[in-house]
């Protein structure tokens, strides 16, 4: 397993909700999480993946057309 | 609903904590069932309200400018004309198309009254006084033609009677959980469908919602835009379960099963001397919301008798739409109302005919 996370950011929670759905349909490893605070000032949360996975996740979000913010790396 | 406030209990959206994510995910499913229910393709344009006069507000007052003209029914209930009377007063045009004595709607009276400025038609899609489902397709056509968005009060038929926006040309529909759908009461919304601009749409409230908290400013996406503050979760958890019954009954089925209800009522209160029924009493466009007057007994006097020597509940007076009342010419001493589902049963029915018999039959 890979030891290394990105996280998919979104403008709304209800939006990061129906990502998750979307990759947990697909088989994803995946876990929402409190979007980190160095990322962003949001309150709400974003998508955890294995960072293994990017391009999996991205072409989900672009296939399923779910609009995101952002792609971020885990420290 | 024992499942969220039981275990879980946060609020949804708010923090990234389990309990607050399991609570974001109840609603996002209720979304997404509501969505399903009314042929919408996306689940984040489906917003949740008190109740359904907040949502009428919402897109009434939301989307209304003085300038604009707005064309409604004179079958409308007070959640929509109320709003529309106040922004009267503010520069909207409004004209109210003339229903039948019967509650009947011509769609041609609607296109009499369109306008250059037409911004938006009002209808409700069946009515709470006299059960007449109003011709909402044509209406939605209509609106398309002309440019103008076709707003739907569905309080009376959401979860009873089949509705597709994409294929009854609704723009936007409203909702209450309350009634067919068999939720609690709290909960309602609107369907917002992918002809309404919601840029041009400002929301009814301003405040939390969860996301983009460094700004001051009101988010301009959905569903945040016009969902501010701690939602009624626990109610829309209830929703939800309301809207897996619906669908586990079948709309279909249910819609088929009032119809032959209002048809038994009406036929059975017709057969009654000194019954007046009103409505347009076509079966297909009826659902299980019937009004009758007995001679000249006043309505709440009906109602009382009912309750109290027949375990009958039911509505009497004006049901907070005088304009009903008005266009079925039994304003204002207005009428007698009994509201079925499809879970009462022939003998309800028969069981409430014979109490209205004797009641019509009884010197004052």
């Amino acid at each position: 397993m890979s030891s290394e996370f990105g996280v998919v950011l979104f403008e709304s929670t209800t939006a990061a909700l129906r990502a998750e759905k979307n990759a947990v349909r697909a088989g994803l490893k995946i876990k929402l999480i409190p979007v980190p605070r160095h990322l962003s000032s949001e309150c709400g949360f974003c998508l955890r993946f294995e960072w293994d996975d990017r391009e999996k996740v991205e072409s989900l979000l672009r296939e399923n057309n779910l609009k995101f913010d952002g792609i971020e790396k885990l420290a | 609903m024992n499942n969220f406030m039981e275990s879980v209990g946060a609020n949804p959206g708010r923090s990234g904590h389990r309990r607050s994510i399991e609570a974001a995910r109840i609603l996002f499913d209720v979304r997404e069932k509501l969505s399903g229910l009314f042929g919408a393709d996306d689940p984040l344009r489906v917003i949740f309200c008190a109740n359904a006069t907040e949502g009428l507000n919402l897109a009434i007052r939301g989307l209304l400018r003085p300038g604009d003209h707005v064309i409604t029914s004179s079958v409308e209930h007070n959640s929509v004309m109320r709003p529309l009377r106040r922004l009267e007063t503010d520069g909207v045009e409004l004209s109210i198309a003339q229903c039948s004595p019967a509650g009947v709607l011509d769609p041609a009276d609607i296109i009499k009254l369109i306008k250059k400025n037409t911004a938006l038609i009002v209808i409700n899609h069946a009515s709470n006084v006299t059960g007449s489902i109003l011709p909402v397709t044509e209406i939605g056509k209509i609106a398309r033609e002309h440019g103008a968005l076709l707003l739907v009060d569905a309080a009376q038929t959401a979860g009873c009677c089949p509705i597709n926006i994409g294929a009854d040309c609704i723009d936007l529909l409203v909702f209450t959980g309350h009634k067919n759908l068999f939720g609690p009461q709290g909960t309602g919304g609107i369907v917002i469908g992918p002809r309404v601009d919601v840029e041009k749409m400002e929301p009814l409230k301003r405040g939390g919602t969860g996301s983009r908290s460094e700004f001051e400013t009101q988010p301009d996406f959905l569903p945040d835009k016009y969902e501010s503050g701690t939602p009624n979760a626990v109610g829309i958890a209830g929703l939800g379960a309301g809207i897996d019954f619906v669908m586990a009954e079948g709309v279909g089925k249910i819609r088929t099963r009032e119809r032959e209800f209002a048809g038994r009522l009406i036929a059975g209160l017709k057969d009654i001397e000194n019954v007046t029924v009103y409505g347009g009493h076509n079966p297909e466009l009826q659902t299980a919301t019937v009004s009758f007057n007995i001679r000249d007994m006043e309505s709440s006097e009906v109602a009382m008798l009912l309750d109290e020597e027949y375990d009958i509940m039911c509505r009497p007076g004006l049901h907070c739409s005088p304009a009903t009342h008005i266009t079925i010419g039994t304003f204002p001493a207005g009428a007698v109302r009994f509201g079925l589902s499809h879970l009462n049963t022939e003998e309800d029915i028969d069981t409430a005919l014979s109490a209205v018999r004797t009641l019509a039959g009884r010197g004052r």
